[in-house]
């Protein structure tokens, strides 16, 4: 599974560029980001290098932070490439937390899904057909 | 096991007898030896030989804390400098600080008090004392050490700070009793667990006396369970003593007063009428054997309530329950009375927070606002924003279902809350001055 680095802040201004600079201060590249903000505080969702190292390099800096295991799948860039996917987990009961897209080097695109199933999942995925996407297509695994 | 037999077991009829005498003793070294007091008592119309029940103490005015304040430096001590061994003072963190006097007898006292509590918990001379409350003017440290060596224990004074290292001693001294403000025991605690101990286990400490701020039953618990000990409870005010006026017993239910040296009133706090045992009031105490600065009827602000049912421990003296909190610390919160203890009762039964945690009000519009900022635990699954709410939803409704008043909950960054090496600053009050 693609392992997400999450980071808790405060809805303060200047909070998400302190946790970047942390994150660069460890020298780790960021690919893709994703904030859910609410008016009291905002979850970080990142996807970069190293990300078991990163959320530890956070959590020294005093940060609450880890990692979420996610899945990642390619969908064709065609009408109902998404809805397929997200009708697919629903029939099969898998509640979807949150989701989002990033862009590939290749320039194809991955959604992200942050689902209430195992790691079992992704084999019925694979099964069913779907492309799942590998950690390390997307950043250097540690 | 007792420090003091003859006189923690003494029967009733005896101790009240005792009492009197003493308090008849300090009524006279107060009436004849400082000059506040004889002001005070002539203007009440009364004097020292007025008294001879416990009802006749009524007829006494009361000293309170603005009082000792007024009287700074030396206006309440009623011996000479000669005579002085020792002074204290509060933290004085609200204006002018109060001084208080001891002689040598009263610190021997003082030991004897704080002593009773190490038996209590299980201690003796074979014990090794960790004490890690601060040292210096404030009670805590001195106060706790004077204990050690009444019972002639072998006391570490580590003062506090430096927490690795109070574990590290904690550790490889063998300490037996740990005495140290509550919110410092669970910080040593946590240290101890991050260091890659656990201490219940692999140190060999078996009790802690825990005292000087309050604490919530499940915060109590996490400490004792953490520690793995047998917690007592040590009350005590810098103006009456210091640690060591009341002690809680293995039995943990209430703190036995040191009556033979305290002898304490339960008032209602608005009409300041006494109040039957076992209602709750405002604890007001007189001294009974303080050379230095006799106290007589010193309204002590704590909320608390007599228990004088015999305890099966055998001690005779009468007991008084876990502090409820004190009439200052009281907030009155759109009208409503709340204790910050009974926010943070709340908050330490969620196990998805940790202990630490700040109350911050400030006035919007008419009204007063009141948010409880807390911190998850590093486990606590905060990828999710509905679990973030729906722990926040959980913890207003317990709280509203508590207070009677809403409040609002704001998770925070860990360490947003400073952790505490001495007494925790809970309450943060951004308030209009009129709305206080």
């Amino acid at each position: 599974m693609i392992l997400q680095l999450s980071v808790f802040m405060q809805n303060e201004r200047g909070r998400m560029a302190d946790a970047c600079r942390t994150i660069a201060d460890a020298g780790i590249d960021i690919h893709a980001l994703f904030v859910a903000d609410t008016e009291q505080f905002g979850v970080l969702r990142a996807l970069c290098d190293t990300p078991a190292t990163a959320a530890e390099r956070m959590q020294q800096a005093g940060w609450r932070a880890t990692v979420t295991p996610v899945i990642g799948v390619r969908v064709d860039d065609v009408p109902g490439g998404l809805a397929a996917l997200l009708t697919f987990l629903d029939e099969r009961d898998v509640n979807v937390e949150y989701g989002y897209c990033v862009s590939l080097e290749d320039g194809s695109a991955v959604n992200i899904l942050k689902t209430d199933g195992d790691k079992a999942l992704e084999a019925v995925l694979a099964e069913a057909g779907f492309a799942i996407a590998r950690p390390e297509e997307i950043y250097d695994i540690d | 096991m007792y420090f003091q037999p003859e006189i923690e077991t003494m029967p009733r009829e005896e101790l009240f007898q005792l009492q009197l005498e003493r308090i008849g003793e300090t009524l006279r070294n107060a009436y004849e030896n400082v000059p506040f007091y004889r002001q005070q008592f002539d203007e009440a119309g009364v004097r020292p030989e007025d008294f001879r029940s416990f009802e006749d103490l009524q007829r006494f005015p009361f000293l309170v804390k603005q009082d000792m304040r007024d009287a700074y430096p030396y206006g309440l001590f009623a011996r000479p400098n000669k005579d002085v061994a020792r002074i204290h003072a509060s933290s004085g963190t609200t204006g002018q600080a109060t001084v208080v006097g001891h002689t040598a007898a009263d610190l021997r006292n003082w030991g004897d008090c704080f002593a009773r509590g190490i038996a209590m918990v299980g201690g003796s001379a074979d014990s090794t004392l960790q004490v890690s409350y601060g040292y210096g003017l404030f009670t805590g440290g001195l106060g706790a050490h004077a204990g050690g060596e009444a019972m002639g224990c072998t006391v570490i004074p580590t003062s506090s700070g430096n927490t690795k290292r109070q574990v590290q001693m904690m550790r490889d001294l063998g300490t037996d009793i740990l005495a140290c403000t509550p919110s410092y025991a669970l910080f040593i605690a946590d240290t101890a667990i991050e260091m890659g101990y656990d201490p219940a286990k692999d140190f060999k400490i078996s009790a802690g006396i825990f005292g000087a701020e309050p604490c919530s039953q499940n915060m109590r618990d996490e400490i004792s369970e953490k520690l793995g000990i047998q917690y007592c409870d040590v009350y005590g005010l810098s103006e009456v003593m210091g640690p060591g006026v009341a002690m809680e017993c293995a039995e943990r239910n209430g703190l036995h007063i040191a009556e033979d040296h305290f002898y304490c009133e339960i008032l209602d706090p608005d009409t300041l009428a006494p109040v039957p045992d076992g209602e709750w009031g405002e604890l007001v105490i007189t001294t009974l054997t303080r050379e230095c600065c006799p106290l007589v009827r010193y309204r002590t602000r704590d909320v608390t309530r007599i228990i004088s049912e015999p305890c099966a421990c055998g001690r005779t003296h009468r007991k008084i329950d876990k502090l409820r909190g004190r009439t200052d610390d009281m907030l009155i919160l759109r009208g409503v009375n709340v204790f910050p203890s009974q926010i943070e009762q709340v908050i330490t039964s969620f196990e998805e927070v940790v202990p630490h945690y700040q109350i911050v009000l400030s006035t919007r519009g008419p009204l007063d606002h009141i948010e409880v900022q807390v911190e998850t635990v590093p486990e606590f699954p905060f990828d999710e924003v509905r679990k973030l709410e729906d722990l926040r939803k959980r913890l207003a409704a317990e709280l509203k279902g508590n207070l009677q008043i809403a409040v609002d909950v704001k998770i925070v960054e860990p360490k947003t809350i400073a952790r505490s090496e001495g007494k925790a600053k809970r309450v943060i009050d951004n308030r209009e001055a009129g709305n206080r």
